[in-house]
């Protein structure tokens, strides 16, 4: 019986930690996250040039999707293979369908 | 308790089918629905060729024939082969992965109603106007200047069944991804629930962008949008693109499956396991990789310069690889196999070599400075007719005789399906093989005639001669499925003697599949509990109540409603009020279908212990 609680106890503070540690990941994604559109809203309002300006802000799009869907969405849990598979054909297949429009199209 | 037991009166019949949520029944609408746009799309394919059969000839008009010609293609692939490899799919992959049911009954079903709406769209064209006559490609600005509503019945029919086939498509995936039987791993699963996973998927990628496409069509067609206008800044070349992207995933859609059943009916009547089970997984998967890269290649002629072009072939001769690993495959599993030549078999054997010739003519087609000299010739009529027929009318007719007994629980007559084969193969051959000696010499696809003294007279006559012996090939077929369903001579669940999981209960399975969900211990899971244990799957979990869906009319009203408002659209004038009504119906049964909690039931566990058998064959 003891033995029984003191491994429910071990259990909760395993999980205690691990759920301290998500928020500590939440926290500093959603701050990273605010800080990115503020650096992209800052480089519009400084009038940086456009070549530098658009894929600064592309990239920390792109980032800030990874950071939603991997952290605020839970795909960096287990159990989550299949769903992030199907995202990246999907994001595979949109890729390239719009790289052909784009390029083939109107280059 | 048994809802087989009670003798049912006509209407009570139909408004169960009308309403049913079961993938059993669904099944077998997508049979009568895809058979039936099959024998249409066959009846246009015999117009075609009695117009071909002597040179100038003036059976059909010019403008008749070029509907019949963009009706033939658009039926068969979207009302005839689509549907049919869904009826394998509902049929077999619940049952093959020891599922009660697919994860979204009323989706599953709603699916059908879609695709069947959407094809009597298209055919009330017929009636209205006049049918579609810009090929089943449709490409702008061909599309955008034919005269009538022709096209726009392609578009929004074609909206609408896609709809449905898009719906299908997903539903396989969560149900194969989800609701596998215990034991039943991924590496476990049979080849054609392998395939019809894969080809979901390409489904759910591809559709889309013929989604798009049509919705662009439609706008530039009724509300003069300008997408393919170059004058008004549009492109007409972004409808080849959208509609290749979609198109050439779309023929994998259809092979996949095809492969998945010769996948099966091998390794039953060779009586060994498939050979090479993990390369052929591998291969299904490359092939869909693939497929998305290569759609360029029905567009070498357009002129996207050199450097694409070659891209493109490179990447479409890359998939006769993954493909001659599957023909090889299937070679060995035949080696040293006992093989019966029963008629799925001899189905599978007459594909090999009609495949491979189709896959040789695709990798000379994929040579983009030869295609140059191919391109809308029959030539490539011959070589699409070769892998689609060839490969998956083959595939679906193996498949159909293969499942036949799980489908109705009796066996069709083997000495006609002998008959069938032979009448439908030689007349195929006769029909297609001669069309590649025509297109090389010069003869351009979808033209209503061809001249005297240019040498194509015989070639044109032995095809039509070949289409012919196609035709009766199929009459014997359709004989043969009434017939046997007028002796109504029951079989056993296992009939084949074969090897997975849908083969352990009775034929036709009790309206909830599995008693209790079996065991998986391997690849090929009846046949291991065959070898090495009773014969009978082990149950993997106790008798328990079993949670059912309830059946549902809305699916029908919510395709009906989009069935009606595609009119409104089209008409547009005084006819808009068609568009209420129909949106009307379609948002109104969501609604409908959102507020009310329709919780299903259960059978009880006493009323499943009553029942006859124990679930499993015997």
């Amino acid at each position: 019986m003891a033995d029984n609680t003191n491994s429910t106890s071990e259990k909760q503070q395993f999980y205690r930690k691990k759920h301290k540690e998500e928020m500590k990941h939440h926290v500093l994604t959603f701050v990273m996250m605010i800080a990115f559109t503020l650096i992209a809203f800052g480089l519009v309002m400084a009038d940086v040039s456009a070549m530098f300006t658009i894929p600064i802000i592309l990239i920390m799009a792109a980032v800030q999707v990874a950071f939603q869907l991997y952290y605020f969405m839970h795909l960096n849990q287990e159990g989550h293979e299949m769903p992030a598979l199907m995202i990246y054909s999907g994001i595979f297949a949109a890729f390239l369908t719009i790289l052909a429009l784009t390029t083939i199209v109107w280059w | 308790m048994s809802t087989t037991a009670r003798k049912a009166g006509f209407g009570s019949v139909l408004w169960d089918y009308l309403t049913t949520v079961d993938h059993k029944k669904i099944a077998i609408l997508y049979l009568i629905g895809g058979f039936f746009f099959f024998i249409l799309g066959g009846l246009e394919a015999m117009l075609i060729r009695i117009q071909l059969i002597v040179p100038d000839n003036d059976f059909l008009s010019a403008q008749f024939y070029n509907e019949v010609l963009t009706m033939h293609g658009t039926t068969m692939i979207f009302l005839a082969a689509m549907p049919l490899l869904f009826a394998l799919m509902n049929i077999a992959v619940p049952l093959q992965i020891g599922a009660r049911d697919v994860a979204f009954p009323f989706v599953n079903s709603l699916g059908f109603w879609l695709f069947f709406f959407g094809g009597v769209m298209l055919n009330v064209s017929w009636f209205v106007t006049g049918a579609p006559d810009a090929g089943w490609t449709s490409y702008a600005p061909l599309s955008i200047f034919s005269e009538g509503h022709g096209v726009d019945f392609y578009s929004i029919g074609l909206q609408i069944a896609g709809f449905g086939t898009l719906m299908a498509g997903i539903n396989f995936i969560v149900t194969i991804v989800n609701m596998r039987a215990p034991g039943m791993t991924y590496m476990r699963m049979p080849l054609f629930t392998w395939t019809t996973l894969i080809a979901s998927v390409l489904i759910l990628f591809a559709f889309p962008a013929l989604t798009v496409g049509l919705f662009q069509l439609t706008f530039d067609r009724l509300f003069g949008a300008n997408f393919f206008n170059p004058e008004l800044g549009g492109n007409a070349i972004i409808w080849e693109h959208l509609f290749w992207i979609f198109g050439h995933p779309e023929v994998y859609i259809l092979i996949l499956p095809a492969f998945g059943v010769f996948s099966e009916v091998i390794p039953t009547f060779a009586k060994k396991r498939l050979f090479g089970y993990s390369s052929m997984v591998f291969a299904t998967v490359l092939i869909a990789f693939f497929g998305f890269m290569v759609w360029a290649h029905h567009m070498f002629t357009v002129g996207l310069g050199p450097i694409a072009n070659s891209i493109f072939a490179v990447a479409t001769m890359a998939i006769a690889v993954p493909t001659g690993i599957k023909i090889f495959n299937w070679l060995f599993t035949l080696w040293g196999g006992s093989i019966r030549l029963t008629s799925p078999m001899v189905f599978a054997l007459g594909f090999i070599p009609t495949f491979t010739i189709g896959g040789m003519t695709g990798v000379m087609l994929a040579s983009a400075a030869a295609d140059y000299q191919y391109h809308d010739s029959y030539f490539v009529v011959a070589h699409f007719h070769y892998v689609i027929v060839g490969g998956t009318v083959l595939g679906i007719f193996a498949g159909l005789i293969y499942w036949w007994p799980k489908m109705f629980g009796t066996l069709l007559n083997e000495k006609l399906n002998h008959w069938f084969f032979w009448l439908f193969f030689i007349g195929f051959h006769l029909t297609f093989f001669f069309q590649h000696f025509l297109g090389l010499m010069g003869m351009p696809r979808r033209y209503w005639v061809f001249g005297e003294g240019q040498g194509l007279d015989t070639f044109n006559f032995i095809s039509t001669i070949g289409a012919f012996l196609m035709a009766v090939g199929t009459i014997v077929f359709v004989y043969n499925m009434v017939m046997t369903q007028v002796k109504g001579k029951k079989v056993s669940g296992d009939p084949w003697d074969a090897r997975t999981l849908e083969w352990a209960i009775p034929s036709p399975p009790p309206f909830y599949n599995f008693k209790q969900l079996p065991l998986v211990r391997g690849l090929d899971p009846l046949w291991i509990e065959k070898t090495e244990g009773n014969g009978k799957m082990q149950p993997a979990e106790p008798l328990g109540d079993i949670h059912m869906p309830n059946n549902s009319f809305v699916p029908f009203v919510m395709s009906l409603g989009l069935f009606i408002a595609g009119f409104g659209v089209m008409f547009q004038g005084s006819y808009w009020f068609l568009a209420a009504i129909g949106f009307g119906l379609f948002f109104g049964s969501m609604i409908y279908r959102s507020f009310k909690d329709d919780l299903g039931y259960h059978i009880h566990k006493e009323d499943l212990e009553d029942e006859k058998g124990d679930g499993s064959n015997g």
